[in-house]
């Protein structure tokens, strides 16, 4: 349906988070997905199988998510924005490929809709990835930007904003989602992708015709190349903390409870929070949409005028390290975990009246 | 000496070929890579092919692929080259794609991706060079190592009770419906130089043709890994590897075909 907002006449679609980041990822011009079935994320490669060839993109099923995720090198090499998805276990198996690509910089978008684990785990949804997501699973050591949306709106513009980041940087670029927030169906404004990055890839491998031949790869054995090669990926992710960081703000003014949550974690607390505040209870939130580069500074800062920084995560906790790493505050952090399962807005407005004494 | 004789020695008859980079090779000496870049350099400037190919090299010996052939090449990790140039061709089906792989590559940690890349009948062509061993990591057991041989880590020599069978890649990637051309060549006396020519010549055309997934399987040497002179090596391919691994053509599709 159209509504109006202001003088423009928006779109307003309803669909589920899984085929809104795909809906997003056309929209910024990927026409390469490739991909291996799993729950709880089928929706993203069944709707890519449909779209994907009426707009003379490409869908393609692979052998495995090792395979998957050189196609995606080799189509990234070539030059084209192209996207993947998978959850935990796949994920796993991609973490090779994506060592590769950030040593050979080429990127590509990576979506993970996450389940729980460790091992087959389940299809509950669970927020257990964040240390392989955030912290980067493959080896030699490499960071890459990881978005976490919390709506499905969230599911579109950020699907648009990965593929900008992954070619500012020249890196992979990873979205963080859940099973919740991946089949929860609601409306989501359509609003169009404008690009802020330059799509040149003059790198790109497309035959040397008028230029010298160039590769794309990651091994350097001479002198030290590799040392090189390291401190200039190292300045590439310190310019991704600087130029990055995004986060919400939600009612952080003037609260003496601060939730720190992202995902559906947090989405569930913001009803909590806004029960909570109908009660007196001042109570706010700093959802980090950024989980690298992480927004630290700003825990740092809320985490020095409240009395209480609540960190909610659906897994026994993991960003709760990376807030511990941000402030000195240690003594005012608490920790609600919910491994493998959504809490639920009753859980963490119990959690918060207790904090408020109101109990 | 007349003029005409003078014409008679100006005339090149024996040149590097255009895609062939004129540096030193720092391949051990009776090594077939030489070889096999060689005839790949010559047959990318045969079809002219130099400007729109992209190349696919693996890990070990072969990855120094980009070092000499005057092409752009990506690297795979290990045994991925397949499904690289399966992301490089479906990007740029107007560009030659092939890879350069050996045999711990291609026929131990990349079986899957090879046999898929056939099995999609993938508009590639994959030069396989098989010399029995793992060459840069100091000639361990690979899945092709002949029964009886001694690498690093078999010493006393290949078991088939324990280490199973050399596997016989030609052969079973011909088996599969999306293999357009499979074949097995080595390069141990300049006729089968001439015939592996051939060979070559015969994939490219098939990708050229998009007839579909071609293969060219090189019984090669590692002369160092092997602990043999290069002479001696180059009777190992011509004795025991070629009675085990016969050459010749196993696969030829003559049109584009559907089952």
């Amino acid at each position: 349906m159209a509504v109006s907002v202001g003088a423009r006449v928006e779109q307003r679609v309803f669909m589920k988070g899984n085929e809104a980041i795909c809906v997003g990822a056309i929209a910024a011009g990927c026409r390469f997905y490739y991909g291996y079935p799993i729950t709880p994320q089928n929706d993203i490669p069944e709707y890519m199988s449909a779209h994907m060839p009426p707009i003379g993109g490409t869908f393609l099923q692979a052998e495995s998510e090792v395979a998957t995720i050189n196609f995606l090198l080799g189509t990234s090499a070539s030059g084209k924005r192209v996207m993947t998805s998978s959850s935990g276990p796949g994920i796993s198996l991609m973490q090779e490929g994506l060592s590769y690509m950030a040593g050979s910089e080429l990127p590509a978008v990576v979506v993970n809709i996450s389940r729980s684990g460790p091992g087959l785990g389940g299809i509950a949804p669970s927020q257990g990835d964040y240390f392989q997501a955030v912290k980067c699973g493959g080896h030699g050591g490499y960071r890459m930007p990881v978005l976490a949306p919390h709506s499905v709106q969230e599911m579109y513009s950020l699907s648009m904003l990965a593929f900008d980041l992954a070619d500012k940087y020249r890196n992979p670029a990873m979205i963080l989602g859940d099973a919740i927030v991946g089949q929860m169906k609601e409306p989501f404004v359509q609003t169009p992708y404008v690009s802020t990055v330059s799509q040149e890839k003059p790198w790109a491998l497309t035959g040397c015709a008028g230029r010298p031949r160039q590769h794309v790869k990651s091994l350097y054995l001479k002198d030290n190349a590799i040392e090189v090669h390291n401190w200039k990926l190292h300045r590439k992710y310190l310019r991704m903390q600087e130029e990055e960081v995004r986060y919400e703000d939600y009612h952080l003014d003037g609260a003496n409870i601060a939730v720190v949550a992202f995902g559906t974690a947090a989405r569930v607390s913001k009803t909590a929070i806004q029960w909570a505040r109908r009660e007196g209870i001042a109570a706010g939130m700093l959802r980090p949409i950024t989980l690298f580069p992480f927004p630290g500074a700003q825990v740092d800062e809320v985490a020095r005028r409240v009395d209480v920084l609540l960190v909610i995560e659906m897994n026994t906790g993991q960003m709760l390290e990376d807030v511990k790493a941000s402030t000195t505050c240690h003594d005012k952090i608490r920790f609600l975990g919910k491994p493998c399962a959504m809490p639920t807005p009753e859980e963490i407005h119990g959690a918060l009246r207790k904090l408020a004494g109101r109990e | 000496m007349t003029d005409k004789g003078k014409d008679r020695f100006a005339k090149k008859v024996f040149a590097r070929p255009g895609s062939l980079v004129d540096v030193k090779s720092h391949f051990c000496p009776g090594c077939h890579h030489g070889i096999a870049h060689r005839i790949l350099a010559e047959t990318i400037d045969h079809f002219d092919l130099r400007e729109k190919t992209v190349g696919v090299a693996c890990v070990g010996c072969a990855v120094f692929l980009y070092d000499y052939i005057d092409v752009d090449v990506a690297e795979a990790p290990h045994g991925r080259a397949p499904a690289v140039a399966t992301g490089v061709k479906r990007a740029q089906p107007d560009k030659f794609v092939f890879t350069y792989q050996g045999d711990g590559d291609l026929a131990a940690i990349g079986t899957s991706e090879v046999i898929h890349a056939a099995n999609r009948g993938e508009n590639i062509t994959v030069l396989f060079i098989n010399n029995t061993t793992y060459g840069m990591t100091g000639g361990q057991m690979a899945p092709t190592t002949m029964l009886g041989q001694k690498t690093s880590t078999s010493p006393y020599g290949r078991d088939f009770r324990k280490d199973g069978y050399p596997i016989k890649m030609a052969e079973l990637l011909a088996t599969l419906e999306g293999t357009a051309y499979s074949v097995r060549v080595a390069t141990s006396t300049p006729a089968q130089i001439r015939k592996a020519k051939e060979a070559v010549k015969k994939a490219f055309e098939m990708q050229i043709k998009e007839m579909g997934f071609s293969i060219v399987e090189f019984l090669s040497t590692c002369p160092t890994n092997w602990g043999m002179k290069p002479l001696d090596a180059q009777k190992r391919v011509l004795g025991e590897m070629s009675e085990y691994f016969p050459l010749g053509v196993y696969k030829e599709r003559k049109q584009a075909d559907f089952l």
